[in-house]
């Protein structure tokens, strides 16, 4: 049997936007793909030497539940229906609502996105950064984890080309 | 049952009890029997479709106090 390929695009560069393609990636590695990810504009993000100030916004985010990950659980069931006006106001609303979903990721089990972008890599998942973000955000290559390849849109497609599943997240 | 390996996944989330048996996994020998417990709902549809895409053997699925025992044989 041929091995299964898949190829991601990551395009976004906000905590809870990097889930989804590390999650995948990682679980395809697992089960025998030959994976490579593209990580452009926001995306790029997602390969800095440090994640930890990646943040999730709730402002203009009506999908996402505002619940205490502390608390007796009647407390912790509230969802805080708070208006975007109010949010737009307070100074270091985004750091409090960070802070909070780092707190309900690590009661949950669920990995932190350093250790899934590790996790990739020891799977030999194929990180490929967009040369032209590179620039264009004014980064330069030592920002960023080793192990990459900084390509451009053709050489993602040379892989994309070939694969069984192509994702743009 | 024997198995020459367990693994503890309990407290673990999408998709690390998967990513954990693979990697326990990597660590036995071809007939070899992993024993591995979860307490992710998700884990018990997760596991078999693992096996199905691998190739390795589960052998049994069982839940009893809302933990999840997975015996897997390495192909």
């Amino acid at each position: 049997m041929d091995t299964k390929k898949l190829a991601i695009i990551a395009t976004k560069g906000t905590l809870d936007w990097a889930y989804p393609p590390f999650i995948l990636a990682s679980t395809a590695a697992a089960l025998g793909y030959e994976v490579q990810m593209f990580f452009t504009f926001y995306g790029l993000q997602l390969l800095r030497k440090d994640v930890s100030f990646l943040k999730v916004s709730p402002l203009g985010n009506p999908g996402m539940p505002m619940k205490m990950p502390f608390g007796p659980k009647w407390f912790k069931d509230i969802n805080w229906n708070i208006p975007n006006a109010i949010q737009s106001l307070v100074p270091g609303y985004e750091n409090v609502a960070t802070s909070l979903m780092k707190m309900t990721i690590k009661n949950n089990g669920v990995a932190t996105i350093a250790e899934l972008r590790s996790l990739c890599q020891e799977a030999d998942v194929k990180f490929l950064a967009c040369q032209m973000t590179v620039e264009l955000f004014g980064f330069s290559h030592d920002d960023f984890i080793s192990g990459l390849d900084f390509v451009g849109a053709a050489s993602f497609f040379e892989f994309a080309g070939e694969t069984d599943i192509c994702l743009f997240i | 049952m024997d198995f020459d390996k367990e693994l503890d996944a309990r407290g673990l989330n999408c998709p690390l009890p998967i990513l954990r048996t693979k990697k326990a996994l990597a660590e036995l020998s071809a007939g070899n029997i992993l024993k591995v417990i979860a307490t992710d709902p998700g884990s018990v549809k997760d596991m078999t479709a693992f096996a199905k895409q691998t190739g390795n053997e589960l052998i049994s699925s069982a839940e009893a106090g809302g933990e999840y025992t997975f015996f897997m044989k390495k192909k």
